[in-house]
């Protein structure tokens, strides 16, 4: 542990062809704040080098940006991530290490943990800085968002914390900030590698995915038919939203299971959620109840939707929905 | 009510329900739309080893009991009654070979309906020999070590499915009653076709067929017990299957009180959910007493056959009886609480009350079982008087 | 191939209470089940076992009654299985749980491959497969939801990505964690369960697997829960009201003013 309160403050940064997520941006944004309650420094780790916004990582709050000469992610490979980080965070020590949940977090940070003897708050929602103790507190859902839990580590250092894509709002950029661009060489050779990509599909076919999506629209069993999913797909194409559904619905063969929000489907946090004739079972709330605003239309005043919800409307989705559909798409002109 | 199961039954109650509720489930309306029979649920429930139930440990089976196997009907009834009669069936045609069998025809026969790689069927039943079933009329004429087969059998549940069906004949007509036997007779034996699939009110995904046997050659070895013993055959054979109508009467009622309560609960009507109406309660109380009441009888019934009782011809009937009126007032009341809803296809009452109706009709009417019970009480009353 | 599955007991609904007076979880008298991702592992390890002809043994941590959830777990098909428990591991996070599991493994013997499922319906970390894995020093794929190809020395699975599926080749011993698609679990068997009932299932504490009790539980963890409480919606839901033209129109406005659209 360093004089500072948190010592360094590290962000993995994610990239897809080349640029930055908005997650990752958000992420940095949320670190940014936290080095400037604590008397720490920000940096940004990019597994790979081809960067093309580095520059951008700093703007947005990095006072460093290690670029670290790993595979491109669409040559994935875990065991060169963990040991790039592992000789990384043995050689500069930071006191914190922070990643967005998702697949590359899955696999790569709690093996970082473990090579490092501390552990990992996993999916959090909300990070603070606990001066008088000087640690992170992370607070994080359990029981399918029934629950948060706030979690520190009494001991041991770096905290490592992965965070949920939409806890934090990408703030804006300062372009004046510089940052330090630190390229990291790897000897690749020094991994035994013991998985190997053999090949890449990218077969993903929804244009928005769910799990990513700021805003998620979702159809339940108060459609009353598969057909009838057209009309919350077109408001949810209006919003840019990606659609969700409860399970009812898929065990009726309506949509795919690939669109189930909840306990055993996806779970998601977006934005704004829109659940159209959705009744609101425990299982579909544990799947979306950390949203930040959640809708609910349905016909039903006692539906157990509303209480979640943060705006309600009882009424009959089959006019409601299209007239929402109607007054978005006119304003967007 | 608590029946105080033992270790083994909650075991074996608790799979079938895990099949019922996981399996059999996702697609009872598809089945029941498009009449297709369940094949794919009958290897599933083989897998589970729950066709071994019914069978004797000797040959490959569980050796369960009555008891056993009411429980497992009526756990797979309560979600379909269609596929549920598809697995009774099968149980009820290898039947008179678990009683009169010898141990080549078990050891032929057995192992492959417990492993679920073949199934059974039992037929009595003509256009001429319905409830008055000593009218049949396919015949079995000796012929050196052949019996040939000429007649045909109408409504065989499982009819053109199964593999082995165990076939009450003629084989002396100037007997009478004492003329018939019982015979195996396999799938594929030549003369032995199978009529069209019939088209049902209820229990659609189960396959109902004629048996069609013209000039069929059915080995000696095939004769159960022996000649003139049909009659016998079928009625001790029913007599123990009986109970397992019951069953599925109880399961069928079961899942349409539960359909019915659930649904009263949610429907909102003048500001209330229809629960709160005492009209609806009463009509819910009284499916819920008839039920359990239909309940105790059968599995008395089933536990006194089990414990060896010599004579239960009385109470088999009585149990397959009440349960299945009872099962058809209950799916009834269970529509009417669903009201609009419960006539519409997309809710699972409707079925319900469509599968129930059969359990009043075959393995003897209500009427003629109705009958047989008159006779027993009064065969008392006369030897008391 | 020697298989080994980890399997979690959860509580079998998601609804709980908070002890006011401790202010955690009371989960006292709550009915427990096998973790429901889990039995998509489980599955998989019984089908490589019935290609393979080989073993699996399940695993879990818990108090004595997680027994059962062993024996059920025997009753799908499962060969063996063992029950780690000690009260020292009590409220162990997922960097103690891996550690413990990491011994068990190493004790039990010789293993092809450890699969685990998802994660569990009320942590929800996922971390205890790629956790295990380096604790164990072997590799680890995640979100696999195909097994394309099992061998000697090696084997080929496919894994979810962002963009869609990857193919990976991963040596052996390694972990892997399975998801939902993989497969759909089988219903147990009556004789199964029978044998399930029968079947002898060892314990093992901290001091038979050689764990040091303060590097586990809830005071050795690396991590620690320090409150839970009941997430704060704000405030109680707004009900917009009227007809549906005058509720879309609220919305919209709502909706732009709280810069949600």
């Amino acid at each position: 542990m360093t004089a500072d309160g948190l010592g360094d403050i590290w962000v993995v940064a994610e990239q897809r062809d080349g640029h930055t997520k908005a997650a990752s941006y958000a992420l940095i944004g949320k670190a940014r704040k936290l080095a400037d309650e604590s008397q720490s420094r920000v940096a940004a780790v990019c597994l790979s080098q081809g960067v093309e916004d580095a520059g951008q990582l700093a703007a947005f709050g990095a006072d460093k940006v290690y670029l670290l000469d790993g595979p491109a992610p669409d040559r994935w490979n875990d065991d060169v991530y963990v040991k790039e980080l592992v000789d990384l965070a043995r050689r500069d020590k930071p006191g914190v290490i922070l990643a967005t949940s998702g697949s590359v977090a899955s696999s790569v940070i709690p093996r970082l943990a473990v090579a490092l003897d501390t552990g990992v708050a996993a999916n959090c929602i909300s990070l603070d800085y606990d001066a008088q103790n000087r640690m992170l507190v992370q607070t994080r859902p359990a029981f399918g968002g029934s629950l948060m839990a706030n979690v520190v580590f009494p001991d041991k250092r770096p905290q490592i914390a992965t965070v949920r894509p939409h806890a934090f709002k990408k703030g804006e950029p300062n372009s004046s900030r510089q940052g330090e661009m630190i390229r990291v060489d790897f000897d690749r050779r020094s991994v035994t590698a013991k998985t190997k990509l053999l090949n890449v599909v990218k077969d993903l076919t929804e244009k928005v995915r769910l799990d990513e999506a700021e805003i998620v629209v979702c159809g339940g069993r108060g459609l009353g038919k598969a057909e009838n999913f057209g009309i919350v797909a077109e408001l949810a194409e209006v919003l840019g939203a990606a659609l969700g559904t409860s399970r009812p619905p898929v065990d009726d063969g309506w949509i795919p299971y690939a669109h189930q929000v909840g306990q055993t489907g996806k779970t998601v946090s977006p934005k704004l959620y829109i659940a159209c004739g959705v009744a609101g079972a425990p299982q579909h709330l544990a799947g979306m109840q950390t949203s930040e605003i959640i809708v609910a239309i349905n016909e039903d005043p006692k539906a157990p939707i509303f209480e979640v919800a943060t705006y309600g409307m009882v009424g009959d989705l089959f006019k409601i929905v299209p007239l929402l559909t109607k007054k978005l798409r006119e304003a967007r002109g | 009510m608590e029946y105080f199961l033992s270790e083994q039954q909650k075991t074996l109650k608790g799979l079938a329900r895990q099949i019922a509720e996981q399996r059999i489930l996702p697609v009872r309306a598809e089945l029941d739309e498009r009449e297709e029979f369940p094949w794919d649920l009958i290897k599933e429930m083989a897998s589970s080893d729950l066709l071994r139930v019914f069978i004797p440990e000797e040959y490959d089976g569980l050796g369960g009991g009555c008891f056993d196997l009411c429980l497992v009907v009526e756990e797979l009834s309560r979600v379909c009654g269609g596929i549920a009669i598809s697995y009774a069936a099968n149980a009820l045609g290898v039947l008179p070979l678990i009683l009169y069998g010898n141990d080549a025809q078990k050891s032929k026969y057995l192992p492959a309906v417990a492993s679920g790689s073949r199934l059974a069927a039992f037929a009595v039943t003509e256009a001429t020999a319905g409830s008055d079933a000593s009218a049949i009329r396919t015949s079995a004429r000796r012929d050196g070590d052949h019996y040939v087969l000429n007649g045909t059998k109408q409504f065989i549940t499982n009819g053109g499915e199964a593999e082995i069906y165990t076939v009450v004949v003629m084989t002396d007509a100037a007997k009478g009653s004492r003329g018939a036997s019982a015979l195996v007779v396999e799938k594929g034996t030549p003369g032995f076709t199978f009529g069209k699939k019939e088209k049902k009110m209820g229990i659609r995904s189960s396959a109902t067929r004629e048996l069609v046997f013209r000039d069929c050659r059915v080995p000696v070895g095939n004769l159960i017990s022996r000649e003139g013993m049909g009659f016998i055959v079928a009625m001790r054979t029913l007599d123990r299957s009986r109970p397992g109508v019951g069953a599925q009467a109880l399961g069928i009622a079961q899942g349409a009180l539960e359909a019915a309560a659930e649904y009263a609960q949610q429907r909102v009507q003048f500001g209330h959910p229809i629960s709160t109406i005492q009209a609806v309660q009463h009509m819910l109380a009284n499916m819920a007493t008839e039920l359990e009441a239909a309940r105790a009888l059968v599995y008395a019934t089933a536990r006194t056959i089990d414990a060896g009782a010599k004579s239960f011809t009385e109470e088999s009937a009585m149990a397959k009886l009440f349960a299945s009126d009872m099962a058809m007032r209950v799916t009834t009341d269970a529509v009417q609480i669903l009201a609009g809803a419960g006539y519409m296809r997309d809710y699972p009452v409707e079925k319900m009350m469509r599968d129930a109706k059969i359990t009043q009709i075959y393995e003897g009417t209500n009427q003629v079982i109705r009958n047989a019970i008159a006779l027993e009480v009064l065969k008392r009353k006369a030897k008391q008087g | 191939m020697n298989v080994i599955v980890c399997i979690k007991q959860v509580p079998a609904k998601i609804k709980i209470e908070i002890d006011p007076k401790t202010g955690t979880l009371a989960s006292g008298g709550v009915d427990r089940a096998i973790n429901p991702p889990d039995l998509y592992a489980l599955e998989e390890g019984i089908r490589i076992k019935e290609r393979t002809k080989g073993k699996v043994t399940v695993l879990t941590i818990g108090p004595a009654k997680a027994d059962e959830s062993l024996r059920e777990a025997i009753g799908y098909g499962a060969d063996e299985a063992i029950l780690l428990s000690d009260p020292a591991f009590e409220g162990s996070d997922t960097w103690a749980t891996s550690h413990v599991l990491a011994k068990a493994i190493k004790k039990s013997g010789q293993f092809d491959l450890v699969l685990c499922g998802k994660q569990s319906i009320d942590g929800e970390t996922g971390q205890v497969g790629p956790m295990l894995a380096e604790a164990l020093g072997v590799p680890f794929v995640s979100l696999v939801n195909k097994i394309e190809e099992l061998g000697q020395i090696s084997i080929k699975v496919m894994r979810m990505s962002d963009e869609g599926h990857q193919l990976i080749e991963m040596m052996l011993p390694g972990v892997i964690n399975v998801v939902k698609e993989i497969n759909v679990p089988r219903i147990p068997s009556l004789r199964g369960l029978m044998v399930a009932k029968k079947a002898k299932v060892p314990v093992w504490n901290a001091q038979e697997l050689g764990i040091d009790p303060a590097v586990v539980g809830s005071a050795g963890s690396p991590t620690r829960v320090v409150e839970v409480f009941f997430p704060q919606r704000p405030g109680k839901s707004e009900m917009l009201q009227g007809d549906p033209e005058s509720q879309v129109d609220q919305l919209v406005e709502k909706l732009r003013q709280t810069k949600a659209i």
